[in-house]
């Protein structure tokens, strides 16, 4: 692994390694506060993001290492018209690794063939997002103890959402995972990934439409955001849009040892209310962003564990 | 009757589908080669009722990986010494590039013009090949 641009450039054996890695700092933080002393990350950020850049930076600050970068396109040479080669060319000069978002698809790939430093895809267009499945990946296994024998709802728009098609992938290569696939008729998975992942590795999944038919079954519920706009016309939004809304009422049937995701940010689709109960897990999803992030560099530059732990360098 | 002599030594493209010989002239960077090139286009076929011929004299090692994707029922014939020496097979390539154009406005290739268009072998079967940069699938041909 030399860059990380789709999440199926990880073999099962790597992503177990990183997510045990994660597991590690997690255990004791201060051991691994130095061992990115000297080494700096470039956070390339093109459009906006509030928590992908923001668990980069604080990731490589935890290791010891530093952060130089940007946030928009506006602040680059790009509003000078300067492609993504030269800007990572640029880069490789400055820095020892980089996070790179971009709303163009490909762009980090581009990147990553340009320069011999370590590009890592924070999220291009409405493409692939790596490091968020490597995120969804160690918050499931951290809260549930394990990523198999598990019946995961996905539920809104499961038609738009990379995070979804991407955990999807990544969870049909582990064992007895079930798929309950909740969203309206507008918004379902697309056929290529019912045909060529769930279908094509028979793979127990079921659609639904209505969240409330199947909460008592789940042992992960990963919600997204339904947007009005993504809806053919009003009476189905109407129809449907409370369906999407998770709530105290609906989690009523829930199992108590529901673990709710989502890859935030979140708008009106989780009610403030359930925040609080014990079976949200949203925030404490994005700190396990920051632990896989530092194990995910940590690996990319092959940096050595501190002594006594893990298995020394890789 | 349009006549065009028998070649030494070189390549003979046999059956490519009626007027396609431009776009394989093309796509084989022949403009850009010292040897001399014989097109014949809409030449009587038993197999297809009309065809396109395409004659490189002199020149063997052309790189002609894109006619699998092009076309695989192109026939290639290997001259030498006035003789067939060995008729080549075409495989699909695993990889084009510059071939086809990324049509997606979302794909990083429709901002930068100098990178290159480049597509792989996604199901061999269907014959699909998808975009390196944004996965979206090249035309059906």
């Amino acid at each position: 692994m030399k860059h990380l641009i789709d999440p199926t450039d990880l073999t099962l054996n790597e992503i177990d390694d990183i997510l045990a890695l994660a597991e590690r700092i997690i255990s004791d933080r201060p051991a691994y506060a130095e061992v990115a002393k000297g080494k700096k990350l470039a956070t390339l950020f093109f459009e906006p993001s509030t928590r992908t850049r923001l668990s980069f930076e604080a990731a490589m600050l935890e290791l010891g290492g530093s952060v130089i970068g940007f946030s928009s396109a506006d602040s680059s040479s790009t509003a000078k018209g300067e492609s993504v080669a030269d800007t990572a060319r640029t880069v490789e000069k400055y820095a020892d690794i980089i996070a790179m978002r971009h709303p163009k698809e490909g762009a980090p790939l581009v990147a990553s063939m340009n320069v011999d430093i370590p590009v890592i895809n924070a999220g291009d267009g409405g493409h692939l997002h790596p490091t968020q499945t490597l995120t969804d990946l160690l918050t499931i296994k951290e809260t549930t103890g394990r990523l198999s024998d598990l019946t995961i709802g996905f539920c809104g728009d499961l038609k738009f959402g990379r995070t979804v098609h991407s955990l999807i992938k990544q969870l049909s290569r582990y064992e007895n995972i079930r798929f309950i696939l909740i969203s309206p008729q507008e918004l379902q998975i697309p056929d290529y990934i019912k045909d060529e992942v769930l279908i094509k590795q028979h793979k127990d999944f079921r659609e639904v439409e209505r969240m409330e038919e199947v909460i008592g079954e789940l042992d992960i519920l990963y919600m997204t955001r339904v947007q009005k706009e993504r809806f053919f016309n009003e009476a189905d939004y109407i129809r449907l849009k409370d369906s999407y809304i998770l709530d105290m009422e609906k989690l009523k049937n829930a199992k108590q040892d529901l673990k709710i995701l989502h890859p935030l940010p979140r708008v009106n689709e989780i009610s403030v209310e359930v925040d609080k109960d014990p079976r949200a897990l949203y925030f404490a999803q994005a700190e396990y962003g920051k632990f896989v992030r530092m194990a995910l560099m940590m690996r990319l530059l092959h940096l050595a564990e501190p002594q006594g732990k893990g298995e020394g360098t890789c | 009757m349009l006549k065009v002599d028998a070649i030494d030594k070189g390549i003979v493209l046999d059956h490519i589908k009626a007027n396609h010989s431009p776009q394989v002239f093309h796509y084989l960077g022949l403009a850009d080669m010292d040897c001399p090139v014989a097109i014949m286009r809409r030449v009587k076929s038993n197999k297809l009722g009309v065809k396109d011929i395409i004659k490189i004299s002199d020149k063997i090692d052309i790189d002609l990986k894109v006619l699998g994707y092009l076309d695989p029922d192109i026939t290639v014939n290997i001259i030498e010494d006035g003789k067939t020496i060995e008729k080549k097979k075409l495989e699909l390539p695993e990889e084009i590039v510059n071939v086809e154009k990324c049509k997606n406005p979302r794909c990083i290739t429709s901002v930068e013009q100098e990178i290159d268009h480049i597509f792989r072998l996604a199901d061999r079967e269907k014959r699909i090949y998808r975009c390196i940069y944004c996965d979206s699938a090249a035309p059906k041909r």
